[in-house]
């Protein structure tokens, strides 16, 4: 009796996933995927635009790339201060959150939320509750492709 | 003599009059189409704050002061304050209602709050325990976001079947009196899961509950879907209307006539980017406290089947991969004795 009551629920579950399925409107891809092709796109072409103007400014090669990034994450922190960076992440999507000024915003943005329970255990505890799992994995992979770079180095010498 | 009906359902004696509403909404809603019922559409999203967790306690308290203002019942003669909301141990009532020294109840079903509000209160004076009740339930955007979501200026897109939480308190004066509208019967939800466990889409999680609490109500008491003028479910939104619609049709009653969402009500979907509609425990209570009880005061609305519904998961229990159990409360509102 037990079973065909289990059996009857996990069915009931089925049919009505199929039902939410059918119901649920879907978001547009072709459109979200060209928004944040064109925005991605257009942040990187601007970091390029910078790196050229900073090394005609007298800024060498090797340390362009550097100041460019650290240009890009100011813009995206004031911009997330005073509002804009949302308005653009919710046109552009992936194109505005996967370079610099995304990561710079993920960790600008729980900084102002949790401002209010104080600097130590608000904005200390809280900055990285979204780019944490960026932080602790990206450094952890590359750790591990620094050691497999570093022995297959030693096994070509 | 016990005054329940089947499994779930009451039914009460006395006339339980819905006396007086009040309502303060935010600026979005206040945009929306139904801006000229709420009594007070408040600009600054801080309510004069510093943080939005004390800005939906300001609401809470200042929407019961404004009950208490349009009403000529004293604070004094207030019995109990029953009330709910979304913040974890439910400080924004706790903090709004503070001030006022008067008896509280606080209660917890997620954005069908105000319904247990309602019955409780009902019971309250039904069983001779109190003359007037205060029911009331808020939710606040900002505050909801913080602790349910992500950070309000993290950049990202939200899928087309997530609903956005009302800013938004409606509170509500119970007593027992002879002036229309008056709470009749009541039937209490069961919680039901049937293993939507996406958070973004809250109204399929709880349209199981809804249709399931409506199709009890209308069995326990005899009833066809065309006895009420309206039946409107509390936040279920677009995509949770049309599965209650085809669940209840399942079970071979059409509610597709009169049948409706505070959700949907509340917000232009075209002009104000809100996808499948509004939620939270502000929506089914402003909604009420603001358009429907205008509607039974006028006499538009004679019959109504009010069914707020709630999605009961948090923060933990969705990263825990737990599904999201729904529950709705049916409460009827009569304008006839």
């Amino acid at each position: 009796m037990e079973l065909i009551c289990i059996a009857s629920t996990e069915y009931k579950k089925k049919k009505f996933k199929e039902l939410v399925d059918a119901y649920s409107p879907k978001s547009n891809i072709v459109s979200n995927c060209t928004r944040a092709f064109f925005v991605g796109g257009s942040i990187c072409v601007i970091g390029e635009i910078i790196k050229k103007l900073i090394i005609n400014m007298g800024v060498t090669t090797d340390n362009a790339p550097l100041v460019t990034s650290m240009i890009l994450i100011l813009t995206s922190v004031v911009l997330t201060s005073l509002g804009y960076y949302d308005v653009l992440g919710k046109f552009g999507g992936a194109g505005s959150s996967i370079p610099i000024t995304g990561f710079a915003n993920s960790v600008c943005a729980p900084a102002i939320e949790f401002k209010k329970e104080g600097y130590i255990l608000g904005v200390g505890t809280k900055i990285f509750i979204i780019c944490g799992p960026v932080i602790l994995y990206g450094t952890t992979a590359s750790v591990v492709i620094g050691a497999i770079y570093y022995i297959i180095k030693k096994i070509g010498e | 003599m016990l005054k329940k009906i089947n499994k779930a359902s009451i039914c009460f004696e006395n006339n339980i009059s819905i006396l007086e509403t009040a309502s303060i909404v935010g600026n979005k809603e206040g945009e929306g189409p139904l801006a000229k019922y709420f009594d007070v559409i408040e600009e600054d999203p801080y309510f004069g704050q510093d943080s939005w967790e004390k800005a939906e306690s300001r609401m809470v308290k200042n929407t019961i002061g404004l009950l208490l203002k349009k009403s000529s019942i004293k604070k004094d003669e207030i019995d109990f304050i029953i009330a709910g909301d979304l913040l974890n141990q439910s400080t924004a009532s706790t903090f709004g209602v503070k001030d006022y020294s008067i008896p509280f109840l606080g209660i917890y079903s997620a954005c069908s709050n105000i319904g247990e509000a309602m019955i409780l209160g009902s019971v309250l004076l039904d069983g001779y325990f109190a003359t007037n009740v205060i029911a009331n339930a808020s939710s606040h955007f900002c505050s909801a976001e913080k602790q349910f979501r992500s950070p309000l200026e993290l950049g990202g897109q939200r899928p087309q079947t997530s609903t956005w939480t009302i800013t938004g308190d409606g509170c509500m004066l119970l007593s027992k009196n002879n002036k229309p509208p008056f709470i009749k019967r009541a039937t209490i939800g069961k919680i039901i899961d049937l293993g939507v466990s996406d958070p973004f889409n809250m109204g399929a999680a709880m349209a199981p509950a809804a249709a399931d609490t409506i199709f009890t109500h209308l069995s326990d008491f005899n009833l066809t879907p065309d006895y009420y003028d309206l039946i409107i479910t509390g936040d279920l939104g677009y995509v949770g209307k049309k599965l209650v619609i085809e669940l209840l049709k399942q079970k071979g009653i059409d509610v597709s006539n009169n049948f409706s969402d505070c959700g949907i009500k509340i917000f232009d979907k075209e002009k104000q980017d809100t996808h499948s509609g509004g939620s939270g425990c502000g929506c089914s209570a402003v909604t009420f406290a603001g358009f429907l009880y205008d509607e039974l005061k006028n006499k538009n609305i004679n019959k109504l089947l009010f069914v707020p519904t709630g999605a009961l998961l948090s923060s933990i229990s969705v990263l825990q991969k737990e599904s999201i159990p729904g529950i709705a409360h049916a409460i009827c509102i009569e304008n006839k004795i």
